[in-house]
């Protein structure tokens, strides 16, 4: 088990910057998940701390070592592949025995910890087939049996569910992270899904084109986004961003959308010279009154149930907006309801830069 | 709609009719090469046409090994045949990695380049090699006839192993890298075993290859010593005479040892041992 440190870590593909400047600590022992849209850079930093790629400049560190110039067999880490990568002519225990009998273990060891972590994944039965007699569940849990006999400082995942089925991913998920909490090593996880980012990770690592945008605790990213695409790519359904007009009345500002007045707010240290924000807000936190009561006036446009709640589309002033309540409500396509939205559930942003406009507490 | 049972059948008939008449073309020549050995030469002429000859003998079979060079010129063609084989199959295994696996600066010249070789016909570097092999007493050597067959066979063994490696997941060895192979280690382990087919296929295109190769077998070596038996299979035929039958049994005797590779390898040409690598 080790810590990995990443410093000024960039990686161009010819002229095309793929990593533009990467720098993260990561503990031992920690789960880290890497998220971001497809193309954003995750598994090529995750194949750069493998040691698969060269990086371009910067430093990769494991434990108190700088790797850089290392091979990826010196490196003494694991990976568990998208595709999962098992070796075909190979049964299952000779899969999971490879890294093993590589390095020259006595047979019983390795019998012993092929056996060992047989177990835990639930593999006995299937030592002796080949992979292509497993189902899509066994060849991943065989995939990550081939990791956890190694007994590695770190383990490095690459989207090892995404061609799971929803249930087997959710059960996988669970298992993953028992796992971890069992072995306790450093994980780094690199992941599109946002929920297995949100459900698995001791940290979050958000990532966009090549720049990592926000680094910390899933509810803190969720609750305190750092810019306009941490929020909207953390949370389903996504925040709402309502483009809004904010007038300052001293150290407080109103927002307006049209001529709708949506809530007034402290400001926040800096507004853009004419007044046009970005103001989000998660569908859970807006409150819904079925009449024109107090509120800000909207019209539904369209109801979906979904059986735990109820996504509701609203209009506020030819804006479109989410929430999200689980409230049986009965509620007409084009009737009138009002909206509640409190000032400390609002985010604003930037427009232009879409960085997060700070309300001083 | 799979039609009615009469018209399943016509088309049923047609398939196999049309196939049963490729066949039987095929291997017509074959099968005479066959039928002509094993017909006395008293008869050979007389009943030259006939589908069946009405007396089988083995004479000429015993006239090819027993009173002719044959064994000696078997023996020349399986050595060259066998180590062009190997050496070419070697060779291409590792440049067709290279260019399967790496970016490499020049790569794309040096792929135009060996497909520039494969163009012009080989007749127009007969007579350069003939003068540097000279040179180098490379004529009259079976050493002479696998530097040049293998070379040859190069670029396109090359292209044929570079397409059977593109066909292996890159994720295959760099799981067997991380897992603590070297890359060599993960070549030979991993990727070796499971292009089989594909290296015993292009072994048997080099093989057959040099096997039957007839040009520079004859222009480079005189000498019976290092005649291979393509070569040899011309002296039967002669200013004055042809001798069909020898030729005949000679040529099936230089058959076996082609039908048997191809017998033993033909299950790995139609196995596909990448199945359940990866994801399914
Ligand atoms: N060998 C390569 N040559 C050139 N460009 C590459 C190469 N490998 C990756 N890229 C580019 O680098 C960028 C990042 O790729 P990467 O595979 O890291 O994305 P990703 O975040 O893992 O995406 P996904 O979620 O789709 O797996 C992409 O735009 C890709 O086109
Ligand atoms: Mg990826």
């Amino acid at each position: 088990m080790a810590s990995i440190a990443i410093n000024g870590v960039r990686k161009d593909y010819g002229a095309v910057p793929v990593l533009k400047g990467v720098d993260l600590a990561i503990d031992s022992g920690e789960f880290v998940v890497l998220v971001g849209p497809s193309g954003c850079g995750k598994s090529t930093l995750l194949r750069i701390i493998a040691g698969l790629e060269d990086l371009s400049a910067g430093e990769i560190r494991i434990g108190d070592m700088r790797v850089n110039e290392l091979a990826p067999r010196d490196r003494d880490i694991a990976m568990v592949f998208q595709s999962y990568a098992l070796y075909p002519h190979m049964s299952v225990r000779d899969n999971m025995s490879y890294s093993l009998k590589l390095k020259r273990t006595p047979a019983e060891r390795i019998a012993e910890a092929v056996k060992r972590a047989g177990d835990k994944l639930g593999l006995e039965a299937l030592q002796d087939r080949k992979p292509r007699a497993l189902s899509g569940g066994q060849r991943q849990r065989v995939a990550m049996g081939r990791a956890i006999v190694r007994n590695p400082k770190a383990f490095l995942f690459d989207e090892p569910l995404s061609n799971l089925d929803a249930r087997l991913r959710e059960q996988m998920r669970f298992e993953i992270r028992k796992l971890h909490r069992d072995i306790g090593a450093t994980s780094v996880y690199v992941t599109h899904d946002q929920i297995e980012a949100m459900t698995m990770s001791d940290r979050i690592v958000a990532m966009n084109g090549g720049i990592i945008q926000q680094v910390g605790a899933p509810l803190e990213l969720y609750d305190n986004p750092a810019n306009i695409f941490v929020a909207g790519f953390i949370g389903s359904p996504a925040m709402n961003f309502i483009k809004a007009r904010a007038v300052r009345e001293d150290n407080r500002i109103a927002l307006y959308v049209g001529a709708t007045k949506l809530l007034g707010m402290p400001a926040p240290d800096r507004l853009p010279d004419n007044g046009e924000v970005i103001a989000g807000v998660r569908p859970e936190r807006i409150g819904l009154l079925p009449s024109s009561e107090a509120g800000v006036a909207a019209t539904v446009e369209l109801v979906e149930p979904t059986g735990v709640a109820t996504v509701v589309h609203a209009d506020i002033a030819g804006q479109q907006l989410k929430l999200f309540t689980t409230e049986r409500l009965q509620l007409d396509v084009h009737q009138p309801v009002s909206l509640t939205i409190r000032p400390a559930d609002v985010c604003l942003f930037d427009p232009i830069s879409g960085e997060r406009l700070r309300v001083p507490r | 709609m799979r039609g009615s049972f009469q018209t399943r059948t016509i088309k049923w008939s047609m398939h196999y009719g049309v196939l049963l008449v490729y066949v039987a073309v095929a291997l017509f020549p074959l099968y005479w090469l066959v039928k002509v050995s094993i017909t006395p030469d008293d008869i050979l002429y007389k009943q030259g046409t006939d589908l069946l000859p009405s007396k089988l003998s083995f004479e000429h079979y015993a006239t090819v090994i027993g009173k002719s060079d044959f064994l000696l010129f078997f023996r020349n063609s399986i050595i060259v045949s066998g180590i062009t084989a190997i050496a070419s199959t070697i060779l291409a295994m590792a440049s067709g990695y290279a260019f399967s696996r790496f970016a490499f600066k020049g790569k794309f010249w040096i792929v135009g380049l060996m497909l520039v070789t494969q163009m012009f016909p080989l007749v127009i570097v007969i007579t350069p090699i003939f003068s540097i092999f000279g040179t180098l007493g490379l004529t009259n050597s079976l050493t002479g006839l696998i530097i040049i067959y293998t070379a040859f066979n190069i670029p396109f063994a090359t292209f044929l192993m570079q397409s059977f490696f593109d066909g292996i997941p890159k994720d295959l060895e760099e799981a067997a890298m991380i897992d603590g192979a070297t890359r060599f280690k993960a070549f030979v382990q991993i990727i070796a075993p499971l292009t089989l087919p594909g290296i015993v296929a292009t072994a048997g295109f080099c093989f057959t290859g040099a096997w039957g190769e007839i040009l520079f077998a004859l222009l480079l070596n005189s000498s019976a010593s290092a005649s291979t038996f393509p070569v040899g299979l011309l002296l039967y035929s002669t200013r004055a005479t042809i001798e069909y039958g020898p030729m005949m049994a000679a040529g099936v005797l230089a058959l076996i040892p082609v039908c048997i590779f191809f017998f033993l390898i033909q299950r790995y040409l139609v196995q596909g041992l990448t199945a359940g690598a990866v994801k399914g």
